[in-house]
Protein backbone atom coordinates (compact mmCIF):
# COMPACT_ATOMS: atom_id res chain seq x y z
CA UNK A 1 0.00 0.00 0.00
CA UNK A 2 2.86 1.85 0.23
CA UNK A 3 6.52 1.91 -0.98
CA UNK A 4 9.64 4.62 -0.66
CA UNK A 5 12.53 3.63 -2.35
CA UNK A 6 15.36 5.78 -1.87
CA UNK A 7 13.34 9.10 -0.59
CA UNK A 8 15.88 12.07 0.05
CA UNK A 9 14.44 15.40 0.51
CA UNK A 10 15.20 18.86 1.35
CA UNK A 11 13.22 21.74 2.19
CA UNK A 12 13.74 24.83 0.12
CA UNK A 13 16.07 27.37 1.19
CA UNK A 14 17.94 24.97 3.16
CA UNK A 15 21.30 22.98 3.11
CA UNK A 16 20.49 19.76 4.70
CA UNK A 17 18.36 16.92 3.66
CA UNK A 18 15.53 16.04 6.02
CA UNK A 19 14.98 12.51 4.85
CA UNK A 20 18.27 10.59 2.71
CA UNK A 21 17.44 7.57 1.23
CA UNK A 22 14.51 6.48 2.96
CA UNK A 23 13.42 2.44 1.73
CA UNK A 24 9.83 1.69 3.30
CA UNK A 25 7.47 -0.54 2.25
CA UNK A 26 4.36 -1.04 4.68
CA UNK A 27 0.94 -3.01 3.59
CA UNK A 28 -2.55 -2.95 3.62
CA UNK A 29 -4.47 -2.95 7.32
CA UNK A 30 -0.79 -2.33 8.61
CA UNK A 31 -0.81 -0.19 12.08
CA UNK A 32 3.10 1.29 12.03
CA UNK A 33 4.34 3.69 14.57
CA UNK A 34 7.09 6.16 13.71
CA UNK A 35 9.77 7.47 16.72
CA UNK A 36 12.90 10.10 16.50
CA UNK A 37 14.05 12.78 18.37
CA UNK A 38 13.30 16.14 17.20
CA UNK A 39 14.43 16.97 13.96
CA UNK A 40 14.82 13.27 13.19
CA UNK A 41 12.29 13.33 9.76
CA UNK A 42 9.47 12.47 11.02
CA UNK A 43 7.11 15.27 10.41
CA UNK A 44 8.81 15.28 6.86
CA UNK A 45 8.31 11.92 6.40
CA UNK A 46 4.43 12.16 7.11
CA UNK A 47 4.53 15.28 3.98
CA UNK A 48 6.05 13.15 1.56
CA UNK A 49 3.28 10.06 2.14
CA UNK A 50 0.64 12.49 2.13
CA UNK A 51 2.08 14.77 -0.86
CA UNK A 52 2.31 18.13 1.29
CA UNK A 53 6.13 17.13 0.55
CA UNK A 54 6.65 18.57 -2.54
CA UNK A 55 3.97 19.80 -3.32
CA UNK A 56 2.81 22.01 -0.83
CA UNK A 57 6.50 22.87 0.74
CA UNK A 58 8.68 22.65 -2.76
CA UNK A 59 12.03 21.50 -1.75
CA UNK A 60 13.90 18.69 -3.82
CA UNK A 61 12.62 15.50 -3.47
CA UNK A 62 14.47 12.30 -4.90
CA UNK A 63 13.01 8.99 -4.81
CA UNK A 64 9.85 6.86 -5.22
CA UNK A 65 6.75 7.24 -3.07
CA UNK A 66 3.79 5.32 -3.88
CA UNK A 67 0.92 5.26 -1.85
CA UNK A 68 -2.29 3.45 -2.82
CA UNK A 69 -1.71 3.62 -6.26
CA UNK A 70 -0.65 7.03 -6.62
CA UNK A 71 2.90 8.37 -7.64
CA UNK A 72 2.51 10.84 -4.60
CA UNK A 73 5.48 13.47 -5.93
CA UNK A 74 3.77 13.37 -9.79
CA UNK A 75 0.28 13.50 -8.30
CA UNK A 76 -1.83 17.00 -7.45
CA UNK A 77 -2.60 16.93 -3.66
CA UNK A 78 -6.49 17.32 -4.44
CA UNK A 79 -6.23 14.07 -6.12
CA UNK A 80 -4.36 12.27 -3.29
CA UNK A 81 -7.03 13.85 -0.66
CA UNK A 82 -9.58 11.20 -1.22
CA UNK A 83 -7.11 8.01 -0.84
CA UNK A 84 -4.55 9.73 1.82
CA UNK A 85 -5.40 11.56 4.74
CA UNK A 86 -3.09 13.52 6.91
CA UNK A 87 -3.41 14.86 10.73
CA UNK A 88 -1.44 17.50 11.23
CA UNK A 89 0.46 17.88 14.74
CA UNK A 90 -0.81 21.10 15.53
CA UNK A 91 -4.54 20.69 14.77
CA UNK A 92 -4.54 24.20 14.52
CA UNK A 93 -3.35 23.83 11.31
CA UNK A 94 -5.85 21.57 9.98
CA UNK A 95 -9.19 23.31 11.05
CA UNK A 96 -10.59 25.32 7.82
CA UNK A 97 -12.14 28.08 9.36
CA UNK A 98 -14.44 28.04 6.35
CA UNK A 99 -17.07 26.54 8.21
CA UNK A 100 -18.86 27.58 11.10
CA UNK A 101 -19.62 24.28 13.49
CA UNK A 102 -18.00 21.31 14.15
CA UNK A 103 -19.87 19.21 12.61
CA UNK A 104 -19.99 21.42 9.34
CA UNK A 105 -16.38 21.22 9.57
CA UNK A 106 -16.09 17.08 9.44
CA UNK A 107 -18.14 17.26 6.83
CA UNK A 108 -16.21 20.45 4.41
CA UNK A 109 -13.95 17.58 3.15
CA UNK A 110 -17.07 15.56 1.99
CA UNK A 111 -18.40 18.15 0.67
CA UNK A 112 -15.38 18.72 -1.67
CA UNK A 113 -15.24 15.09 -2.60
CA UNK A 114 -19.42 15.58 -3.47
CA UNK A 115 -20.61 12.83 -1.33
CA UNK A 116 -24.21 12.94 -1.70
CA UNK A 117 -26.08 14.86 1.83
CA UNK A 118 -27.31 11.92 3.29
CA UNK A 119 -24.11 9.95 3.10
CA UNK A 120 -22.24 12.81 4.07
CA UNK A 121 -24.46 13.17 7.53
CA UNK A 122 -23.84 9.45 8.52
CA UNK A 123 -20.17 9.93 7.81
CA UNK A 124 -19.83 12.77 9.50
CA UNK A 125 -21.24 12.13 12.46
CA UNK A 126 -20.05 8.67 12.78
CA UNK A 127 -16.47 10.25 12.72
CA UNK A 128 -18.00 12.78 15.46
CA UNK A 129 -18.83 9.57 17.37
CA UNK A 130 -15.71 7.67 17.27
CA UNK A 131 -13.74 10.13 18.68
CA UNK A 132 -16.08 11.31 21.23
CA UNK A 133 -17.39 14.79 20.19
CA UNK A 134 -20.71 14.36 19.32
CA UNK A 135 -21.98 16.74 21.80
CA UNK A 136 -19.92 19.39 20.93
CA UNK A 137 -21.34 18.90 16.65
CA UNK A 138 -23.18 22.13 16.99
CA UNK A 139 -19.82 24.25 18.60
CA UNK A 140 -17.24 26.47 16.83
CA UNK A 141 -14.56 24.97 15.85
CA UNK A 142 -12.23 27.90 17.14
CA UNK A 143 -14.18 27.90 20.69
CA UNK A 144 -12.82 24.06 21.44
CA UNK A 145 -10.14 23.41 24.25
CA UNK A 146 -6.63 22.46 21.82
CA UNK A 147 -7.21 18.72 23.04
CA UNK A 148 -11.16 18.83 21.38
CA UNK A 149 -9.45 20.49 18.07
CA UNK A 150 -6.88 17.78 18.17
CA UNK A 151 -10.14 15.30 18.40
CA UNK A 152 -11.82 17.35 15.45
CA UNK A 153 -8.78 17.27 13.09
CA UNK A 154 -8.63 13.78 13.61
CA UNK A 155 -12.36 13.35 12.72
CA UNK A 156 -12.38 15.21 10.08
CA UNK A 157 -9.78 13.02 8.14
CA UNK A 158 -11.38 9.61 8.98
CA UNK A 159 -14.83 10.85 7.64
CA UNK A 160 -13.18 11.18 4.28
CA UNK A 161 -12.51 6.62 4.50
CA UNK A 162 -9.18 7.25 2.83
CA UNK A 163 -7.17 3.84 2.90
CA UNK A 164 -4.13 5.00 4.39
CA UNK A 165 -4.12 7.59 6.81
CA UNK A 166 -0.80 9.47 8.56
CA UNK A 167 -1.00 10.83 11.89
CA UNK A 168 1.59 13.19 13.23
CA UNK A 169 1.35 13.01 17.09
CA UNK A 170 -2.43 12.88 16.92
CA UNK A 171 -2.21 12.56 21.10
CA UNK A 172 -0.43 15.23 21.58
CA UNK A 173 -2.91 17.56 23.50
CA UNK A 174 -5.02 14.99 25.10
CA UNK A 175 -4.96 13.92 28.27
CA UNK A 176 -4.53 10.01 28.85
CA UNK A 177 -8.62 8.86 28.48
CA UNK A 178 -7.96 10.67 24.92
CA UNK A 179 -4.88 9.42 23.95
CA UNK A 180 -6.63 5.80 24.79
CA UNK A 181 -9.21 6.66 22.46
CA UNK A 182 -7.46 8.04 20.03
CA UNK A 183 -5.41 4.75 19.45
CA UNK A 184 -8.53 2.88 19.68
CA UNK A 185 -10.22 4.45 17.34
CA UNK A 186 -6.90 3.44 14.64
CA UNK A 187 -6.63 -0.08 15.68
CA UNK A 188 -10.56 0.40 15.16
CA UNK A 189 -9.73 1.44 11.40
CA UNK A 190 -7.20 -0.99 10.70
CA UNK A 191 -9.65 -4.08 12.38
CA UNK A 192 -12.88 -2.99 10.74
CA UNK A 193 -11.84 -1.41 7.33
CA UNK A 194 -8.01 -2.42 7.00
CA UNK A 195 -7.18 1.01 6.72
CA UNK A 196 -3.31 1.20 6.54
CA UNK A 197 -1.93 3.68 9.26
CA UNK A 198 0.89 5.34 9.83
CA UNK A 199 1.33 7.12 13.07
CA UNK A 200 4.40 9.11 14.55
CA UNK A 201 4.09 9.82 18.05
CA UNK A 202 6.61 10.86 21.57
CA UNK A 203 4.32 8.60 23.70
CA UNK A 204 6.86 5.52 23.37
CA UNK A 205 4.65 3.36 25.99
CA UNK A 206 0.84 3.40 24.16
CA UNK A 207 3.17 3.13 20.69
CA UNK A 208 4.65 0.00 22.25
CA UNK A 209 1.28 -1.08 23.64
CA UNK A 210 -0.39 -0.46 20.36
CA UNK A 211 1.35 -1.28 17.23
CA UNK A 212 2.79 -4.30 15.54
CA UNK A 213 5.33 -2.76 13.98
CA UNK A 214 7.65 0.77 14.62
CA UNK A 215 9.76 2.80 12.15
CA UNK A 216 13.33 4.37 14.02
CA UNK A 217 13.96 7.88 12.25
CA UNK A 218 17.50 9.52 13.33
CA UNK A 219 18.84 12.27 11.46
CA UNK A 220 16.59 11.65 8.12
CA UNK A 221 17.30 7.79 7.69
CA UNK A 222 15.14 5.00 8.51
CA UNK A 223 17.68 3.15 11.05
CA UNK A 224 15.54 0.61 12.57
CA UNK A 225 12.45 -1.31 11.41
CA UNK A 226 10.23 -4.11 13.40
CA UNK A 227 8.68 -5.13 16.70
CA UNK A 228 8.47 -2.64 19.09
CA UNK A 229 10.71 -3.92 21.66
CA UNK A 230 13.20 -4.31 19.07
CA UNK A 231 13.29 -0.85 17.53
CA UNK A 232 13.58 0.61 21.23
CA UNK A 233 16.08 -1.67 22.72
CA UNK A 234 18.14 -0.38 19.72
CA UNK A 235 16.73 3.16 20.24
CA UNK A 236 18.00 2.81 23.65
CA UNK A 237 21.63 1.30 22.89
CA UNK A 238 22.25 3.89 19.89
CA UNK A 239 21.15 6.98 21.97
CA UNK A 240 19.33 8.32 19.14
CA UNK A 241 17.89 10.68 21.21
CA UNK A 242 14.07 9.54 21.42
CA UNK A 243 14.29 8.47 24.60
CA UNK A 244 13.06 5.48 26.62
CA UNK A 245 9.75 3.80 27.68
CA UNK A 246 10.07 4.34 31.55
CA UNK A 247 9.59 0.78 32.03
CA UNK A 248 12.52 -0.05 29.44
CA UNK A 249 14.62 2.34 31.99
CA UNK A 250 13.57 1.07 35.32
CA UNK A 251 14.34 -2.11 33.80
CA UNK A 252 17.82 -1.31 32.61
CA UNK A 253 18.21 0.25 35.80
CA UNK A 254 17.49 -2.86 37.76
CA UNK A 255 20.07 -4.25 35.15
CA UNK A 256 22.80 -2.07 35.83
CA UNK A 257 22.77 -2.30 39.57
CA UNK A 258 22.81 -6.66 39.29
CA UNK A 259 18.95 -6.69 40.68
CA UNK A 260 17.73 -9.08 38.15
CA UNK A 261 19.46 -11.21 35.69
CA UNK A 262 20.64 -10.76 32.55
CA UNK A 263 17.41 -10.01 30.17
CA UNK A 264 17.66 -10.85 26.09
CA UNK A 265 15.29 -8.00 25.12
CA UNK A 266 14.68 -5.00 27.28
CA UNK A 267 10.65 -4.92 27.94
CA UNK A 268 8.77 -2.05 26.14
CA UNK A 269 5.17 -1.93 27.81
CA UNK A 270 3.82 -2.57 30.97
CA UNK A 271 3.71 -6.41 30.87
CA UNK A 272 7.38 -7.38 29.69
CA UNK A 273 8.43 -5.33 32.42
CA UNK A 274 6.59 -7.26 34.73
CA UNK A 275 7.77 -10.53 33.34
CA UNK A 276 11.39 -8.86 34.06
CA UNK A 277 11.13 -7.82 37.02
CA UNK A 278 9.46 -10.84 38.87
CA UNK B 1 5.49 34.47 47.92
CA UNK B 2 1.88 32.61 49.61
CA UNK B 3 -0.42 32.20 46.75
CA UNK B 4 -4.43 31.81 48.97
CA UNK B 5 -7.11 30.75 47.05
CA UNK B 6 -10.46 30.89 48.99
CA UNK B 7 -13.58 29.69 47.25
CA UNK B 8 -13.07 30.24 43.94
CA UNK B 9 -15.59 30.68 41.35
CA UNK B 10 -15.22 31.29 37.38
CA UNK B 11 -17.38 31.17 34.87
CA UNK B 12 -16.90 31.24 31.04
CA UNK B 13 -20.61 31.97 29.82
CA UNK B 14 -23.63 31.36 32.53
CA UNK B 15 -23.86 28.02 31.52
CA UNK B 16 -20.37 26.69 32.18
CA UNK B 17 -18.92 26.83 35.78
CA UNK B 18 -14.87 26.11 35.08
CA UNK B 19 -14.41 26.63 38.79
CA UNK B 20 -16.97 25.72 40.99
CA UNK B 21 -15.35 26.18 44.97
CA UNK B 22 -11.48 25.78 45.27
CA UNK B 23 -9.67 26.45 48.01
CA UNK B 24 -5.94 26.11 48.10
CA UNK B 25 -2.87 27.78 49.36
CA UNK B 26 0.40 27.44 47.96
CA UNK B 27 3.74 27.89 50.14
CA UNK B 28 7.45 29.45 48.54
CA UNK B 29 9.33 26.72 47.58
CA UNK B 30 6.56 24.54 46.69
CA UNK B 31 6.02 22.61 43.38
CA UNK B 32 2.50 21.79 42.58
CA UNK B 33 1.06 19.94 39.90
CA UNK B 34 -2.24 20.49 39.01
CA UNK B 35 -3.82 17.25 36.99
CA UNK B 36 -7.31 15.93 36.09
CA UNK B 37 -8.87 15.67 32.39
CA UNK B 38 -9.41 17.94 29.82
CA UNK B 39 -11.43 20.92 30.90
CA UNK B 40 -11.17 19.97 34.44
CA UNK B 41 -10.73 23.56 35.46
CA UNK B 42 -6.53 23.86 35.29
CA UNK B 43 -5.95 26.11 33.36
CA UNK B 44 -8.41 28.38 34.39
CA UNK B 45 -7.48 27.95 37.88
CA UNK B 46 -3.81 28.50 36.30
CA UNK B 47 -4.96 32.01 35.07
CA UNK B 48 -6.45 32.95 38.41
CA UNK B 49 -3.02 32.86 40.20
CA UNK B 50 -1.07 35.40 37.84
CA UNK B 51 -4.67 37.67 38.09
CA UNK B 52 -5.30 36.59 34.30
CA UNK B 53 -8.30 36.05 34.86
CA UNK B 54 -9.96 37.01 38.11
CA UNK B 55 -12.65 34.86 39.99
CA UNK B 56 -16.45 35.79 40.32
CA UNK B 57 -16.52 34.93 44.05
CA UNK B 58 -14.31 33.97 46.22
CA UNK B 59 -10.57 35.44 46.00
CA UNK B 60 -7.16 34.58 45.33
CA UNK B 61 -4.37 36.26 47.36
CA UNK B 62 -0.75 37.11 45.82
CA UNK B 63 1.71 37.71 48.69
CA UNK B 64 -0.78 39.19 50.56
CA UNK B 65 -2.52 41.53 47.87
CA UNK B 66 -5.82 40.23 46.46
CA UNK B 67 -5.74 40.39 42.51
CA UNK B 68 -8.86 42.13 41.92
CA UNK B 69 -6.49 44.94 43.31
CA UNK B 70 -3.31 44.30 41.03
CA UNK B 71 -2.88 44.54 37.09
CA UNK B 72 -1.72 41.38 35.31
CA UNK B 73 1.55 43.80 34.47
CA UNK B 74 1.73 44.36 38.36
CA UNK B 75 1.27 40.63 38.85
CA UNK B 76 3.44 39.63 35.87
CA UNK B 77 6.56 40.18 38.42
CA UNK B 78 5.41 38.12 41.04
CA UNK B 79 4.39 35.00 38.70
CA UNK B 80 5.43 33.97 35.34
CA UNK B 81 3.55 31.64 33.14
CA UNK B 82 4.06 29.54 30.15
CA UNK B 83 1.11 29.25 28.08
CA UNK B 84 0.46 25.86 27.30
CA UNK B 85 0.44 27.03 23.08
CA UNK B 86 3.57 29.08 22.67
CA UNK B 87 1.67 31.17 19.86
CA UNK B 88 -0.55 32.55 22.30
CA UNK B 89 2.57 34.41 23.84
CA UNK B 90 5.33 34.83 21.01
CA UNK B 91 5.61 37.80 18.97
CA UNK B 92 9.27 39.25 18.51
CA UNK B 93 10.86 39.04 15.85
CA UNK B 94 13.74 37.23 17.20
CA UNK B 95 14.66 34.43 19.87
CA UNK B 96 16.69 37.06 21.62
CA UNK B 97 13.54 39.78 21.42
CA UNK B 98 11.22 37.81 22.37
CA UNK B 99 13.24 36.52 25.69
CA UNK B 100 14.74 40.50 26.64
CA UNK B 101 10.93 41.64 26.02
CA UNK B 102 10.26 41.00 29.68
CA UNK B 103 12.96 42.10 31.08
CA UNK B 104 13.56 44.92 29.21
CA UNK B 105 10.16 46.62 30.56
CA UNK B 106 11.32 46.27 33.86
CA UNK B 107 13.78 48.98 33.08
CA UNK B 108 16.96 46.55 33.89
CA UNK B 109 20.33 47.93 32.81
CA UNK B 110 21.09 46.53 29.33
CA UNK B 111 23.76 44.55 30.83
CA UNK B 112 21.51 42.56 33.21
CA UNK B 113 18.55 42.49 30.35
CA UNK B 114 21.26 40.68 28.25
CA UNK B 115 22.97 38.47 30.93
CA UNK B 116 19.00 36.97 31.73
CA UNK B 117 18.10 36.49 28.40
CA UNK B 118 22.07 34.53 27.58
CA UNK B 119 21.21 32.40 31.13
CA UNK B 120 17.47 32.08 30.26
CA UNK B 121 18.77 30.65 26.44
CA UNK B 122 21.49 28.69 28.07
CA UNK B 123 18.68 26.68 29.87
CA UNK B 124 16.88 25.63 27.75
CA UNK B 125 19.46 24.95 25.35
CA UNK B 126 18.41 27.48 22.69
CA UNK B 127 21.96 29.91 23.50
CA UNK B 128 22.83 29.19 19.37
CA UNK B 129 19.08 30.20 18.03
CA UNK B 130 19.30 33.51 18.93
CA UNK B 131 19.13 35.50 15.87
CA UNK B 132 16.16 33.07 14.61
CA UNK B 133 12.63 34.27 13.88
CA UNK B 134 10.63 32.16 16.99
CA UNK B 135 8.21 30.99 13.94
CA UNK B 136 11.11 30.05 11.78
CA UNK B 137 11.59 27.22 14.69
CA UNK B 138 9.51 23.86 15.10
CA UNK B 139 6.90 24.17 17.62
CA UNK B 140 8.86 22.27 20.84
CA UNK B 141 11.48 24.91 20.49
CA UNK B 142 8.50 27.60 20.11
CA UNK B 143 7.61 26.07 23.27
CA UNK B 144 11.26 26.53 24.94
CA UNK B 145 11.39 30.26 23.89
CA UNK B 146 8.05 31.08 25.94
CA UNK B 147 9.55 29.13 28.82
CA UNK B 148 13.15 30.91 28.52
CA UNK B 149 11.14 34.57 28.16
CA UNK B 150 9.43 33.67 31.49
CA UNK B 151 13.08 32.48 32.99
CA UNK B 152 14.24 35.80 32.00
CA UNK B 153 11.76 37.20 34.69
CA UNK B 154 13.02 35.60 37.70
CA UNK B 155 9.95 35.64 39.04
CA UNK B 156 9.05 34.10 42.19
CA UNK B 157 6.89 31.73 41.45
CA UNK B 158 6.47 30.48 37.75
CA UNK B 159 3.76 28.55 36.11
CA UNK B 160 4.35 25.97 33.39
CA UNK B 161 0.94 24.93 31.30
CA UNK B 162 2.06 21.22 29.58
CA UNK B 163 6.00 21.99 29.27
CA UNK B 164 6.39 18.32 28.19
CA UNK B 165 4.32 18.81 25.10
CA UNK B 166 5.90 17.65 21.82
CA UNK B 167 8.90 17.57 23.51
CA UNK B 168 11.19 14.32 22.80
CA UNK B 169 12.86 11.96 25.57
CA UNK B 170 15.87 14.40 25.60
CA UNK B 171 13.58 17.64 26.11
CA UNK B 172 11.78 16.29 28.36
CA UNK B 173 15.00 15.01 30.71
CA UNK B 174 16.50 18.41 29.83
CA UNK B 175 13.02 20.13 31.44
CA UNK B 176 12.93 17.86 34.24
CA UNK B 177 16.78 18.71 35.65
CA UNK B 178 15.52 22.65 34.78
CA UNK B 179 12.41 22.21 37.41
CA UNK B 180 14.77 20.66 39.45
CA UNK B 181 17.05 23.05 39.64
CA UNK B 182 14.65 25.82 39.79
CA UNK B 183 12.50 24.09 42.91
CA UNK B 184 16.60 23.96 44.77
CA UNK B 185 17.23 27.76 44.21
CA UNK B 186 13.64 28.27 46.48
CA UNK B 187 10.94 29.38 43.29
CA UNK B 188 7.44 27.94 43.83
CA UNK B 189 6.14 26.30 40.62
CA UNK B 190 3.21 25.02 39.38
CA UNK B 191 2.60 23.11 36.38
CA UNK B 192 -0.48 21.50 34.70
CA UNK B 193 0.18 18.03 33.19
CA UNK B 194 -1.03 15.15 31.68
CA UNK B 195 2.65 13.52 32.04
CA UNK B 196 1.71 12.06 35.07
CA UNK B 197 5.95 10.50 35.22
CA UNK B 198 6.85 13.76 34.64
CA UNK B 199 4.85 15.08 37.31
CA UNK B 200 5.59 12.61 39.85
CA UNK B 201 9.54 12.96 39.24
CA UNK B 202 9.77 16.33 39.60
CA UNK B 203 6.67 17.60 41.54
CA UNK B 204 6.07 16.92 45.53
CA UNK B 205 2.76 17.81 45.87
CA UNK B 206 -0.44 17.13 43.30
CA UNK B 207 -3.35 18.35 43.18
CA UNK B 208 -6.30 15.98 41.55
CA UNK B 209 -9.40 18.23 39.43
CA UNK B 210 -12.38 17.28 38.07
CA UNK B 211 -15.73 19.54 37.42
CA UNK B 212 -14.16 23.14 38.38
CA UNK B 213 -13.36 21.27 41.81
CA UNK B 214 -10.55 19.44 43.86
CA UNK B 215 -10.83 16.09 44.35
CA UNK B 216 -7.85 15.66 46.35
CA UNK B 217 -4.81 17.34 47.01
CA UNK B 218 -1.58 16.14 49.00
CA UNK B 219 2.26 14.70 48.26
CA UNK B 220 2.75 13.19 44.70
CA UNK B 221 3.38 9.98 46.96
CA UNK B 222 0.44 9.43 48.30
CA UNK B 223 -2.04 10.65 45.58
CA UNK B 224 -0.79 9.13 42.65
CA UNK B 225 -1.48 5.49 43.88
CA UNK B 226 -4.80 6.11 44.48
CA UNK B 227 -6.14 4.76 41.18
CA UNK B 228 -9.66 4.40 42.17
CA UNK B 229 -9.64 7.43 42.84
CA UNK B 230 -7.80 9.14 39.74
CA UNK B 231 -10.35 7.10 37.93
CA UNK B 232 -12.86 9.80 39.31
CA UNK B 233 -10.85 12.41 37.22
CA UNK B 234 -10.06 10.20 34.09
CA UNK B 235 -6.54 10.01 35.35
CA UNK B 236 -4.39 7.05 35.62
CA UNK B 237 -2.09 6.41 38.03
CA UNK B 238 1.92 7.19 36.70
CA UNK B 239 3.26 4.25 34.34
CA UNK B 240 6.46 3.62 36.97
CA UNK B 241 3.61 3.71 40.15
CA UNK B 242 1.50 0.99 37.39
CA UNK B 243 4.57 -0.78 37.64
CA UNK B 244 4.93 -0.76 41.43
CA UNK B 245 1.28 -1.60 41.89
CA UNK B 246 1.72 -4.66 39.01
CA UNK B 247 4.45 -6.07 41.58
CA UNK B 248 2.08 -5.66 44.40
CA UNK B 249 4.14 -2.64 46.30
CA UNK B 250 2.52 -0.22 48.30
CA UNK B 251 6.01 1.88 47.81
CA UNK B 252 5.79 4.52 45.49
CA UNK B 253 9.07 5.06 43.46
CA UNK B 254 9.63 8.05 41.51
CA UNK B 255 12.12 7.45 39.32
CA UNK B 256 13.87 4.42 38.06
CA UNK B 257 16.49 4.91 40.66
CA UNK B 258 14.17 4.90 43.65
CA UNK B 259 12.02 1.94 42.12
CA UNK B 260 15.73 -0.15 41.92
CA UNK B 261 15.96 1.14 45.85
CA UNK B 262 12.89 -0.30 46.69
CA UNK B 263 13.37 -3.80 44.57
CA UNK B 264 16.77 -4.19 46.25
CA UNK B 265 14.84 -3.73 50.13
CA UNK B 266 12.36 -5.99 49.13
CA UNK B 267 14.74 -8.60 47.31
CA UNK B 268 17.06 -8.17 50.69
CA UNK B 269 14.04 -8.62 52.68
CA UNK B 270 12.51 -11.78 51.82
Amino acid sequence: MIEVRGLTYRYPNTERDVLRGIDLSIGEGELVGVVGANGAGKSTLCYALSGFVPHFFGGTLAGQVTVAGHDVPRTPVGELASDIGLVFHNPFNQISGARFTVLEEVAFGLENMGVPADEMRVRAEAALAATGLTDLAERSPFALSGGEQQRLAIAAVIAMQPSVLVFDEPTSQLDPAGTRAVFEVLRRLVRERRATIVVVEHKLGWLAASVDRLLALHEGKLVADGPPREVLAQAMDHAWGMGATIYTRTVQTLLARGLIPPQPLLPATLEQAVEAAR
Amino acid sequence: MTIIVRDAVFEYTSDVRALDGVSLSIAPGESVALVGENGAGKTTLAKLLNGLLRPGAGSVEVDGHDTRTRTPAQLSRHVGFVFQNPDDQLFARSVQAEVAFGPRNMKLAEAEVEARVAQALADVDLAAETAHHPYDLPVPQRKLVAIAAALAMHTPVLILDEPTIGQDGQGIERLGALVDRLHDEGRTLITITHDLDFCLAHFDRVVVMAGGKILADGPATEVLNQADLLAQAQVEPPQLVQFALALGWREVPRSPAEFADIYAERKARS
